[in-house]
């Protein structure tokens, strides 16, 4: 704001700024006394969201490590949105579930502040430190809910399977801090592009450890194996959050490791995520539709997503590049409302999240069976909704560059993934709801969430022009 | 390649020297076990009972605890060192890592973390209610 050294870090500091307070009100809330503690996350992060959309098109840039690029930025703005409808949610589970207000919140909010970091960095031991930020506060949320055994089980996977994924993430930081003496991206940039890799063989290896990294938490195939256990036994709104912000964040940096530092040798590392992608796209599709529980079947369908962003990549054209962003923040609202409403379903004691459970909602709740069964065309894509935009950028980005298959691959499974999403909405309109059915009770800061969430689906569905604008400019500042 | 033949030679060296140390004195050396030589080396006193205890989960939140205000000293000796070249940032910067930490600290001491015993986690708010 003040052309300070501490510009690009300011909507980072906002997040962590409400974080602390919701610590000191945690601490100093008495046994059963409600605060609007929620409330002051969404001033955090809307003073995050304000500060990014002061500092677009400045280039800001703070200890040479941080830089609020249009592109770093963009990613913030998503992340402000994935917060706020995160803690719109939330308010509800979090006293229904009794979970601790502050340490809840407070959890988002770092892990928030994490992702932001991640998606503004631009070195790589600031990446892997924001990894680690964001890793750790959605182990904990992960766990949340102590008493119960599937998100013990859940948190504890979720954290060995994470703490390999950093040791491979290092390691290869480790590799090209080896080869290149730095490990500013920028500087990797301009040393790799005077190498050939006859003379440097272990370029690959460096690659190829990063990639692991990466591809662990964006829950690429074959590295997707703890996805559908951690999602299913974190309460709802968390699965919603982390298959969200997690991915929107680790995409970013991924996205700017391989676009910028690693570009020079995309030849090499292109048709080895084409693989992942395809196979991404094929196991997370076919999969998807042996389940009957609602999470798990959101779980394998955010894997699939996982590989639609990664064609984005693997075209790496402007058209890809833009697609990338636009697909994170359709993915993250679909998504993050999809999930909202299997955690307005649940209750204390019983998440609700079978499939029997949905069976004729829509008699006891027409709108949010309407709501749900928006969120679910659009994840599979279908116009009007902001998924269906998303998706054509995608494949007619794979088109433009030429990769044909990995278009292919990408409309058939999505294809094959409208049939599991429309199981979910026959079950609600042509079921009858059954006797020992869950009661949904909504409150209002809930509904709002919910009203937020389809404007936007519909909104970024119908005139989407705007917002892709935004992204076009983005990515034509850095790569 | 020819770079790392030295690298290849000490690792042979260093791994030979210790394989024949070790078979030396498991051929030569003389061999009198007795109950005392058996037994765990706990800084010379005799040992008491098994390692293998239950121990209170208590001592793994202060270790946890005591790992955090650990590092926070840790990052206070190397700014100590280079106090004068860092300067007033520096000094800010710092003053920022400990006030975040001590948000950190009343946290964990309201929360009830640095009691011991059975009360550890006592009702909050008695105090004030009853002053109030």
């Amino acid at each position: 704001m003040f052309n300070s050294v501490l510009d690009a870090i300011v909507p980072m500091l906002c997040v962590t700024l409400a974080a602390l307070a919701a610590m000191g009100a945690e601490a100093f809330r008495g046994r059963g006394e409600r605060m609007p503690i929620g409330g002051l996350g969404i001033v955090g992060l809307l003073g995050a969201g304000i500060s990014s959309a002061l500092l677009w098109n400045r280039n800001a840039s703070s200890f040479g490590v941080i830089v609020a690029d249009n592109f770093g930025l963009f990613v913030t703005l998503v992340l402000v949105v994935v917060g706020i409808l995160t803690i719109l949610f939330s308010s509800q589970v979090v006293e229904r579930d009794g979970l601790p207000a502050g340490e809840y919140y407070a959890l988002v909010l770092f892990a928030i502040a994490g992702m932001m970091m991640m998606a503004t960095a631009s070195d790589l031991l600031v990446i892997f430190i924001a990894l680690e930020v964001l890793s750790l506060a959605v182990y904990v949320l992960t766990g949340i809910r102590r008493e119960d055994p599937r998100a013990i089980e859940a948190a504890f996977k979720y954290f060995l399977l994470g703490a390999f994924s950093s040791a491979f993430f290092l390691y290869g930081i480790a590799f090209t801090f080896g080869l290149t003496g730095t490990t500013h991206l920028d500087r990797i940039g301009s040393y790799l592009a005077a190498q050939s890799l006859s003379d440097n063989p272990l370029i690959l290896v460096a690659l190829g450890l990063l990639l692991v990294g990466f591809s662990f938490k964006i829950s690429a195939v074959p590295f997707h194996m703890w996805t559908p256990d951690a999602y299913e036994g974190a309460p709802a709104i968390v699965t919603g959050f982390m298959s969200t912000g997690v991915k929107a964040a680790a995409f970013a940096a991924f996205a700017r490791v391989f676009l910028s530092a690693f570009e020079p040798f995309s030849a090499d590392w292109a048709p080895v995520v084409w693989w992942i992608a395809a196979a991404t796209m094929i196991l997370g599709t076919v999969v998807g539709v042996a389940q009957t529980n609602l999470k798990r079947m959101l779980a394998y369908s955010s894997i699939a997503h996982g590989g639609y962003l990664l064609v984005g990549l693997v075209a790496a054209n402007q058209v890809g590049k833009a697609a990338i962003l636009f697909y994170l923040l359709a993915y993250a609202v679909t998504n993050l409302s999809a999930f909202g409403v299997i955690a307005l379903l649940g209750s204390r004691d019983k998440p609700n999240d079978e499939l029997r459970d949905y069976a004729g909602l829509w008699q006891t709740r027409p709108a949010l069976s309407a709501l749900m069964t928006v969120c679910l065309l659009s994840l599979g894509g279908l116009p009007p909704t902001v998924g269906f935009i998303g998706k054509w950028y995608i494949f007619s980005a794979a088109v433009g560059a030429g990769y044909y298959g990995l278009a292919i691959i990408g409309v058939l499974t999505s294809v094959i993934s409208v049939f599991f999403y429309l199981r979910v909405v026959v079950m609600m309109y042509m079921q009858d709801r059954g006797a020992d059915a869950p009661v949904v009770q909504i409150n209002a800061v809930s509904m709002a969430a919910l009203t937020v969430a389809i404007v936007a689906i519909f909104y970024l569905g119908i005139l989407p022009t705007r917002v892709l604008d935004l992204a076009t400019q983005s990515i034509s500042t850095i790569f | 390649m020819d770079g790392w033949l030295g690298v290849v030679i000490m690792i042979v060296l260093g791994v030979g020297f210790a394989a024949v140390m070790i078979g030396l004195s498991l051929l030569l050396g003389p061999k009198n076990p007795t109950p005392e030589k058996l037994a765990p080396y706990e800084c010379g006193m005799p040992a008491v009972g098994d390692a293998r205890e239950r121990q209170s989960v208590k001592f793994y939140l202060v270790a946890m605890i005591f790992l955090l205000f650990d590092i926070e000293v840790a990052f206070l000796y190397p700014w100590a060192l280079a106090i004068r070249d860092l300067g007033w940032p520096g000094f800010v910067q710092i003053v920022t890592f400990f006030l975040i930490l001590l948000v950190g600290f009343i946290y964990v001491w309201r929360k009830g973390l640095l009691d011991w015993g059975s009360t550890a986690r006592r009702p909050r708010r008695d105090v004030s209610s009853k002053a109030a």
